[in-house]
């Protein structure tokens, strides 16, 4: 065997080796987003779908970040056509209506979808506890950075991005974040 | 062509690149004439006040900033060759901010700033990034190394007999 020739062959191919198994340990949609810590981007989008109960909001109200000021706020862009929605669904609804007295305030936005489907899609999953409002031209979406949906994004009580979820949150997360948010806020004068 | 011939062609050809048919032209920093300017619209050059030559000069920035960006919820595309809504969305909105005055570096920031760097289609050579860049030409002259060496040891033992 010729251990010169052997010795530079696998000089060369171990460290692209290296490479692409490292590549298969990371998924590609899992994309670190800059906007935790940074100030929120401000929306003002219109309500179609009202929610229910406290946390109910008129069809038509427009819902602006600056007017939740204080507060946090939990945004939570979802599709009709969307199925890994329909996982946290319920979640999210729990989480609306048990944290609303704790001064935090969910809403839900239609990413790329018609209203018509989206009022639809909330009437099959048995309702949805917060509003949820219109994105026109998804600029809101592009906005917050987007990549797909579900995405929710968790902004704390001084109007920054506290925390960015790709994919179905889980009331158990949520809970945990928000508890970690408001534990924050109270500790700040 | 000699081997070195061949060899300085394909780093030549690395270097500056071969244009495709109807591609758009690279984009340049500092020094270079802007491509757009924000104040009037146009191309430098073009007939000022026309609407044609300022909505042309508008969608070509349009076009070269959108060749730029990669599309969020594709794989490897850049958002002008993404029939994706969002894509659409987003070129959409490079033109709205152009048409407002935002210059093509600031409408890049306004990307970078809301994606990350991963937007960038051609990662800012700097830093870490610069292995991108450097990698394939130091690929291409060790390659070249070895194809050398061994056309050299070819001929030293298959020597052409005189004629």
């Amino acid at each position: 065997m010729n251990w010169r020739r052997a010795t530079l062959a696998v000089a060369f191919s171990a460290p692209i080796i290296g490479l692409l198994g490292f590549g298969l340990t990371r998924d590609p949609k899992q994309i670190d987003s800059p906007l935790p810590g940074k100030a929120a981007p401000a929306f003002s989008l219109a309500v179609f779908a009202p929610g229910e109960g406290e946390t109910a909001l008129a069809v038509g109200d427009t819902v602006r970040l600056a007017g939740h000021a204080g507060k946090i706020v939990v945004v939570n862009f979802w599709a009709s056509w969307c199925l890994q929605c329909r996982d946290e669904h319920r979640d999210l609804s729990t989480a609306a209506t048990s944290y609303f007295d704790r001064g935090v305030r969910f809403v839900g936005v239609l990413y790329n979808d018609q209203e018509s489907f989206g009022l639809r899609w909330i009437d099959e999953m048995g309702g949805q506890t917060y509003p949820s409002v219109l994105d026109p031209r998804t600029r809101t979406a592009i906005d917050y950075g987007l990549y797909g949906v579900p995405e929710t994004f968790l902004i704390s009580q001084d109007g920054r991005v506290a925390y960015k979820h790709i994919g179905p949150i889980s009331e158990r997360l949520l809970s945990y974040k928000l508890d970690s948010l408001l534990r924050d806020g109270a500790r700040t004068p | 062509m000699t081997v070195g011939g061949v060899l300085m062609t394909a780093v030549l050809v690395a270097f500056v690149g071969v244009p495709r048919p109807g591609a758009p032209a690279p984009v340049t920093d500092g020094a270079a004439p802007p491509l757009y300017t924000a104040q009037t619209g146009t191309q430098p050059g073009a007939p000022v006040g026309i609407p044609g030559a300022r909505d042309s000069a508008l969608e070509a920035t349009t076009t070269l900033l959108a060749s730029e960006l990669r599309c969020p919820v594709c794989q490897g595309n850049s958002i002008q060759d993404s029939p994706s809504e969002l894509a659409q969305e987003m070129r959409n909105l490079i033109r709205d901010q152009l048409r407002a005055g935002k210059s093509p570096d600031d409408v890049r920031a306004y990307f970078v700033d809301k994606y990350g760097e991963w937007i960038l289609l051609a990662p800012k050579p700097e830093g870490l990034n610069l292995v991108v860049y450097l990698v394939p030409f130091l690929a291409i002259l060790v390659g070249g190394a070895v194809v050398w060496r061994t056309v050299r040891k070819w001929t030293a033992h298959n020597p052409v007999p005189p004629t």
